[in-house]
């Protein structure tokens, strides 16, 4: 395949000091899809995500956006060929107001260049951003200290930092942990509008229920390797996934 | 009920409530000036520093003078201390950018006879430039192991002018030329002192002061917002230096002489205790810190042997009582009142 699919994954594997993390995972995802990855824990998900994004290098093995082989490459240059992620825990500047940690992606080199020279008043392109993930403008939520916001905003304003970067690939880890029903049923629409939008987007989620109901395909690991992939149906008949939820007899 | 209400005296019951004074300069960028006293509590606080070292500057003794400029030296110091931890990089080793800005400098002078007006500029940018490369290497280290690094460097470099007797060796470089009079150096110190302090304040607040704020705060996160964080670091690195490195290059000229106590653990040690007396995170916190020290210092020169005693002493009462710093607190109290209310 390969010109088809933005973002392919061959080979790769991860070694943590004799622990195998990754261990030969194959997969891609085309433009404009909207990928669930799911395993139980410690199967290696997060690790694909910062192998992908440049946290964590690979012991082997080859990653490739839109053709370019970006394996190994630093996180700051992987964002700017167009990859953002949100980590599973949120990584807030905690002692800056919720409008002021968006400033720091806007500041990118990558918004830089696509806005072309000189944003303007970035604390006004902060606040709009933080409005369309829910943070309601007359409730002045969004000049609150990151320390004392709650969960649910924290994960939203997680979600604004990526959105800012502009990316066609957006990685959402664990978004929708620790929020209640409500919450992700707040935050759906979001992630439907990026689809609209065209954006990529891969999600590794443990709420199944509500992953399943966007997703338009879904990848499951375990030990590192990929055991099922199609639609969320064929999935979870999976002999094997069963068994690396539940346990083989 | 009643009687909850009274104290023992018969008084109503009061606390003390605290309010924000009502200008909102603070929060956005809409200046309130509409009236004379609003002006003036604005501008008040800015004005503060550049009248009071004025003023100091005229009325001191020559004596005291001296002492000026030694302080101005620490709050120089202080302040380029403050701008690497604000950036997340805990600096132990100040005297690394002293010691190199003082032998650039003497060198300069010494050997090719270059005069104070050329050696103090370029011993602060090459000064500033050479402290970055020492330090590039180690700018992936974060917290205590960046600390360490820096703290063992300027003893490092001590030794090996020691060793090698490059530089005067243990002699040091003497009969260096002086600034024309002490009026120039005064005048010198303090007008470079205020730009520091003005420019990197407002650097600071920038934009581009925020993402080192945000290196701080959280590394990965600025990493993960497309920002190559060591070239901010650099960055950062380069300004802090070369402040320090202008520091060294004007006590060189000042004692008209450098010499391996430039690279002493005083330059290292003190504008750290400044900043954490003063308060850190604001330059000016910093700058107040060595204002207060380093005269401090001096008055118990009477002491004889107890001084250090005492200079302890005060240390750890500032750090108890105003844990937060002395600028803090003052800042805090600048921008509340307080009045009396009745509890109901």
């Amino acid at each position: 395949m390969g010109s088809s699919s933005l973002l392919n994954v061959s080979g790769l594997y991860k070694n943590f000091g004799g622990v195998q993390a990754i261990d030969d995972l194959n997969f891609e995802i085309a433009g404009g899809e909207l990928l669930g990855m799911i395993g139980p824990n410690g199967s290696g998900k997060t690790t694909a995500v910062n192998l992908i994004t440049g946290f964590v290098k690979p012991t082997e093995g080859e990653i490739r956006y839109r053709g370019k082989n970006i394996t190994g490459w630093p996180p700051y240059k992987i964002v700017r060929i167009g990859i953002a992620r949100t980590f599973q825990m949120v990584k807030p500047f905690y002692q800056l107001p919720a409008y002021k940690n968006m400033i720091i992606p806007l500041y990118s080199p990558r918004v830089k260049k696509i806005v072309g020279g000189k944003y303007g008043d970035r604390d006004a392109v902060a606040l709009d951003l933080l409005e369309e993930v829910g943070f309601e403008r007359d409730a002045f939520v969004a000049y609150k200290v990151a320390s004392v916001l709650p969960q649910g905003y924290l994960k939203r304003l997680e979600l604004a930092k990526a959105i800012a970067l502009q990316p066609d690939l957006i990685i959402l880890d664990e978004l929708f942990s620790g929020l209640s029903l409500a919450e992700v049923a707040s935050i759906v629409p979001i992630i439907e509008k990026l689809r609209q939008q065209g954006k990529t987007i891969i999600m590794i989620e443990h709420r199944l229920k509500e992953l399943f109901r966007i997703a338009d395909r879904i990848i499951a690991l375990n030990f590192g390797q990929k055991i099922a992939d199609g639609q969320a149906t064929e999935v979870m008949d999976s002999q094997e996934v069963k068994n690396a939820y539940l346990g083989s007899e | 009920m009643q009687n909850a209400e009274l104290n023992s005296s018969g008084f109503k019951k009061k606390r003390k409530e605290r309010i924000d004074r009502g200008i909102k300069v603070r929060s956005s960028d809409v200046f309130a000036l509409s009236s004379w006293r609003e002006m003036l509590y604005l501008s008040a606080p800015r004005l503060l520093p550049i009248v009071g070292l004025l003023i100091l500057s005229i009325v001191l003794s020559q004596y005291w003078q001296r002492v000026l400029l030694s302080v101005s030296v620490f709050a120089l110091l202080a302040i380029s201390w403050d701008i690497l931890a604000q950036s997340g990089m805990v600096s132990l080793g100040q005297a690394l950018f002293f010691g190199t800005g003082a032998y650039l400098a003497g060198n300069m002078n010494h050997y090719w006879g270059w005069p104070p007006y050329v050696t103090l500029p370029l011993a602060t940018i090459f000064g500033g430039l050479l402290c970055t490369l020492f330090l590039i290497p180690v700018l992936r280290l974060r917290g205590i192991y960046f600390s360490m690094v820096t703290l063992v460097l300027p003893l490092m470099l001590v030794r090996i002018i020691e060793a090698t007797k490059i530089f005067g060796g243990t002699e040091g470089l003497s009969g260096l030329d002086s600034l024309p009079n002490r009026w120039v150096e005064i005048y010198l110190v303090i007008t470079v002192l205020l730009a520091a302090l003005f420019g990197f304040r407002r650097l600071m607040n920038s934009d581009y002061g925020l993402v080192l704020k945000g290196i701080n705060d959280n590394d990965r996160s600025v990493m993960n917002a497309g920002i190559n964080i060591y070239w901010f670091k650099t960055q950062a690195l380069f300004i802090a230096a070369a402040i320090g490195a202008f520091a060294g290059a004007f006590v060189t000229h000042v004692y008209m002489f450098v010499g391996m106590p430039v690279y002493a653990l005083d330059y290292s040690i003190l504008p750290i205790a400044a900043a954490v007396v003063g308060g850190m995170g604001t330059l000016a916190g910093s700058m107040l810190g060595a204002f207060i020290l380093v005269p401090l210092s001096e008055l118990l020169r009477g002491t004889g042997g107890l001084r250090i005693v005492f200079y302890g002493l005060f240390l750890v009462i500032f750090t108890v009582a105003v844990p937060e710093g002395i600028f803090h607190y003052i800042q805090r109290k600048y921008h509340q009142f307080e009045r009396w209310v009745e509890v109901k």
